[in-house]
């Protein structure tokens, strides 16, 4: 997030496009709430008609994957009724006359073709971003999920940018991150191009900085994301795998394919709390402490690093995923020691400039937002204040591409994918006890209207077949999607919606197009 | 912002226009006590317990609802006003259910600190009870309206923090309960369980189901850490009794959220101790699973790996890392991706 959760409150407009905070964010929500109290109005721009869009002023129900028509409309809007902040774009930005030429076409009247949503509530919205004093706008994967992810985060900065909603306080584009250190695991360089920081693994300088530090030799090439990882292995290309706390075979799309890919391997570790149905296909599973059971930090989605301490003692002999990286280093003759997390922390502060203020010592207490560059810096609520990371932010003229897979005869129906307010992710933590007596099971929402058609009943087991999968699942009859759109989540294993998402993905950030494929629906 | 000087028990305060008598006084110490107050909800003035004495004013006013004003003269504990508060609490616990030694809010009760402090036995008014069955119908907490107070925490927190508006105050008179619209069962109302109303309710009222019987609130060590669900980082408490955790709290520290969370927060931790944790490292046999010592199981991994290496090169071999994960854990699978394997095929879920 460019700015802080708690800034939410001190909206005065909130504009979520693709989250349904209420059930994925429910604290953020509060702050949205408490927001509202005060007289914010909110815009939610969702496919799905969710508790959340209740709460809307206004609810744009766009057809998926029109994400960028949209934004790209309001650019229009506000450009041609001479709406935008002229001192921020004419100080703070550069190509905006790109910009200002790739929206001339998308009109709202155009622009309604694409989404459906009427030219005049793009008019309207358009005028009250524009015109409010803090606008923050709230995202999350329904923005991301596609193949043209990255684009539809462009199109949302440009809108930003454009109006001067941000670099202020509650104003900003704030994805909101859908794991506890999602944030940090990007933060520690658990990526193929870059290391702490976002230090580029091809920069040289960058590279001789760790290499010295960690006595190693570092490629030069990036490596690969988990999504060509499951192809290498497939091709065998990739012949051993080391997997920490993480379950592709339910979580990725085309599940098959990964799975696929694992069988093929001539070695998997899988380190885990839990023999997850990934550990299922590893040679060595090994045992690890759960969050509970030892001491670390997480960073969260607005930047703060914060204290994670042990309260139990891990099972049996499940051993903190640090200890085992240790240990295995040491045994194939690196030496990896530590006496505590917090050391490992020094290490990291020393290496890494925005968390190089940070030690466990400073967050006893309160949590710190990088950028913290210093000891005695108090860390970094919004970012932009003064300039861009860049120096200039930059418009990107981006245009309205459809999604990888359209309905045809065949696959009448649009899927999209998300979450359940009571499960999380693949269920390994949620599908027990409480959560699991409140929701068993999921269900695959359905028009009335489609229902109707097929003669199917709320309840009824149906078949949902993609080209690349099949499963059943029961049907749950509900106006919470438009007709020719069906939704499911990802959390059951009973139900493997990832069985039939469609890996085709964005060609920068590589994330596949989750939110949107082609499927059959039938009794 | 302006300030005004009142004088509350012989001592001046300059507290900032707007602020209520009750605040003022607790902020110099004086701890008025006070039901149906709760800092992070909008004050209502309903349960009366706050009363004061303010000079030149008839009644005795509820100090949660009473602007300081310049020069106002307060005193919190007089006769006076002790004896209303007395009288308050005798009415209150006259249909009250007194199974104290029982009841999971013991400790950590308002009522039951107040009688206390006030010397309320309970037994002064003699009327009409509630008799209702206890409410069991949803896996998170238990709503045991005997002992509602009608304070109206969990209906404000319900509606100001949380925005779902479940509950409102149904039927009247005597008969006045919080509940969802026509009384509804819980399990037939829209309600999320966030459990924000068991979080602000002064009494028993609103209790968590799953630690009943499991541990006083006296006894139970609260241990700050950080929520392991979304990417929001609430602060929580893991209340932990006997080496297990029994529960959840916010913790009215935490940066982001303050005392209040998700169900998943408050109640999604009884995967810590499932049986089905792993708790030695397996290796494959023959497609089965078999335990094995940890020593066995690293150096069959480092000998594999070296080996793939050797005959594959390192990028023969592909890391996954974990967004569930500490960065401390992260940072050095990155520096054994890099530095002991010697690749860049590292990655983790974040596009998911």
């Amino acid at each position: 997030m460019t700015n802080s959760i708690n800034e939410i409150s001190g909206a005065d407009f909130i504009l979520a496009c693709g989250t349904n905070t209420a059930d994925c964010h429910p604290v953020i929500s509060y702050k949205v709430n408490k927001a509202i109290r005060n007289g914010a109005k909110l815009v939610v721009i969702d496919p799905r008609a969710t508790d959340f869009a209740a709460w809307a002023d206004e609810h744009l129900q766009l057809k998926p994957g029109t994400d960028i028509a949209l934004f790209n409309g309001f650019a229009n809007v506000i450009i041609n009724e001479n709406l935008w902040n002229k001192d921020f774009v004419a100080n703070r930005t550069e190509d905006f006359e790109a910009l200002k030429e790739a929206v001339a076409k998308y009109t709202p009247e155009y622009v309604e073709g694409i989404t459906g949503v009427p030219a005049e509530k793009i008019k309207e919205v358009a005028r009250a971003y524009a015109g409010a004093e803090r606008a923050t706008i709230l995202y999350t994967m329904g923005v991301t999920q596609h193949t043209v992810g990255t684009h539809n985060v462009w199109s949302v900065a440009n809108l930003a940018m454009l109006c001067g909603q941000i670099g202020r306080e509650s104003t900003g584009v704030n994805p909101l991150r859908g794991q506890n250190n999602v944030q940090g695991a990007c933060d520690m360089g658990a990526l193929p191009n870059v290391l702490t920081g976002y230090q580029s693994v091809v920069d040289p300088s960058v590279r001789e900085k760790f290499n010295k530090a960690w006595n190693c030799n570092i490629p030069e090439k990036p490596g690969l994301t988990v999504t060509e990882m499951m192809s290498a292995a497939a091709r065998g290309d990739i012949k051993a795998m080391f997997i920490m706390g993480e379950n592709p075979v339910l979580s990725d799309a085309d599940a098959s394919h990964v799975a696929e890919g694992l069988k093929k391997l001539d070695f998997l570790v899988v380190q885990d709390i839990f023999l997850t149905e990934t550990a299922q296909y590893a040679d060595v599973v090994l045992p690890s402490a759960c969050f509970a059971e030892k001491d670390g930090t997480f960073s969260n989605t607005e930047r703060r690093v914060q204290r994670v301490r042990k309260a139990v003692d891990p099972p049996g002999e499940a051993l903190a995923d640090w200890e085992i990286i240790c240990r295995i280093a040491n045994a194939m003759g690196y030496q990896m020691n530590y006496a505590s997390p917090s050391e490992i922390m020094d290490e990291i502060a020393g290496l890494t400039p925005s968390y190089g203020g940070i030690s466990f010592a400073r967050l006893e207490k309160n949590g710190l937002q990088w950028p913290c560059p210093t000891p005695d810096h108090p860390g970094t609520p919004f970012l932009h204040g003064e300039k861009f990371s860049r120096g200039l932010g930059k418009f990107h003229a981006v245009e309205h591409i459809p999604p990888d897979e359209q309905p045809d005869e065949q696959y009448p129906f649009i899927l999209t994918t998300g979450r359940r307010l009571y499960h999380y992710h693949t269920g390994t933590m949620t599908r027990i006890g409480m959560l699991n007596e409140q929701m068993p099971g999921d269900y695959l929402e359905i028009n009335c209207a489609d229902a109707e058609r097929l003669n199917i009943n709320d309840g009824d087991k149906v078949k949902v077949t993609s080209r690349r999968g099949k499963i059943e699942i029961p049907a749950k009859i509900s106006d919470t999607v438009p007709p020719g759109v069906v939704f499911t989540s990802f959390h059951f294993a009973e139900t493997p919606i990832n069985k039939l998402t469609n890996p085709k993905y964005d060609a920068i950030s590589k994330i596949p197009e989750l939110k949107v494929c082609a499927v059959n629906v039938t009794k | 912002m302006a300030l005004v000087t009142v004088t509350i028990d012989g001592q001046t305060v300059q507290v900032p226009e707007g602020t209520s008598v009750l605040d003022a006084a607790r902020s110099i110490g004086i701890n008025i006590p006070a039901l149906c107050h709760d800092p992070d909800l909008t004050p209502v003035g309903a349960c009366r317990l706050c009363v004061v004495e303010i000079e030149n004013m008839r009644n005795l006013p509820a100090s949660c609802v009473t602007i300081c004003t310049e020069g106002m003269e307060i005193r919190t504990n007089t006769p006076r006003v002790r004896e209303a508060r007395k009288t308050i609490l005798e009415l209150l616990v006259s249909n009250h259910n007194l199974d104290c030694m029982t009841c999971e809010k013991a400790g950590s009760c308002l009522l039951q600190d107040y009688c206390y402090e006030y010397g309320v036995s309970g037994y002064v008014f003699e009327g009409e009870k509630h008799d209702y069955p206890l409410e069991v119908d949803n896996p998170f907490y238990i709503r045991d309206m005997n002992k509602c107070i009608v304070c109206g925490r969990c209906i404000r927190a319900c509606e100001e923090v949380v925005g779902k508006n479940i509950l409102d105050f149904v039927y009247r008179g005597f008969k006045t309960k919080p509940s969802p619209f026509m009384d509804t069962p819980m399990s037939e109302s829209d309600c999320v369980y966030c459990g924000s109303c068991v979080t602000v309710c002064p009494v028993g009222a609103l209790v968590e189901k799953d630690r009943l019987g499991k541990g006083r609130t006296w006894e139970i060590e609260k241990v700050k850490t950080v929520c392991p669900y979304c990417g929001t980082g609430c602060t929580i408490d893991l209340n932990v009794m006997d080496g297990k955790v029994i529960g959840v709290t916010g913790n009215p520290e935490g940066d982001v959220n303050g005392r209040f969370l998700c169900v998943k927060g408050r109640f999604g931790y009884e995967f810590v101790h499932s049986d089905d944790r792993l708790k030695k490292p397996l290796i494959k046999k023959d497609g089965q699973f078999e335990e094995a010592s940890w020593d066995e199981a690293i150096n069959l991994i480092a000998s594999k790996l070296n080996e793939v290496k050797e005959k594959n090169g390192a990028d023969g071999i592909g890391i996954l890392s974990s967004a569930r994960c500490t960065n401390e854990e992260n940072y050095l699978l990155n520096k054994f991706a890099r530095a002991v394997i010697g690749t860049n095929n590292i990655d983790h879920c974040a596009r998911l």
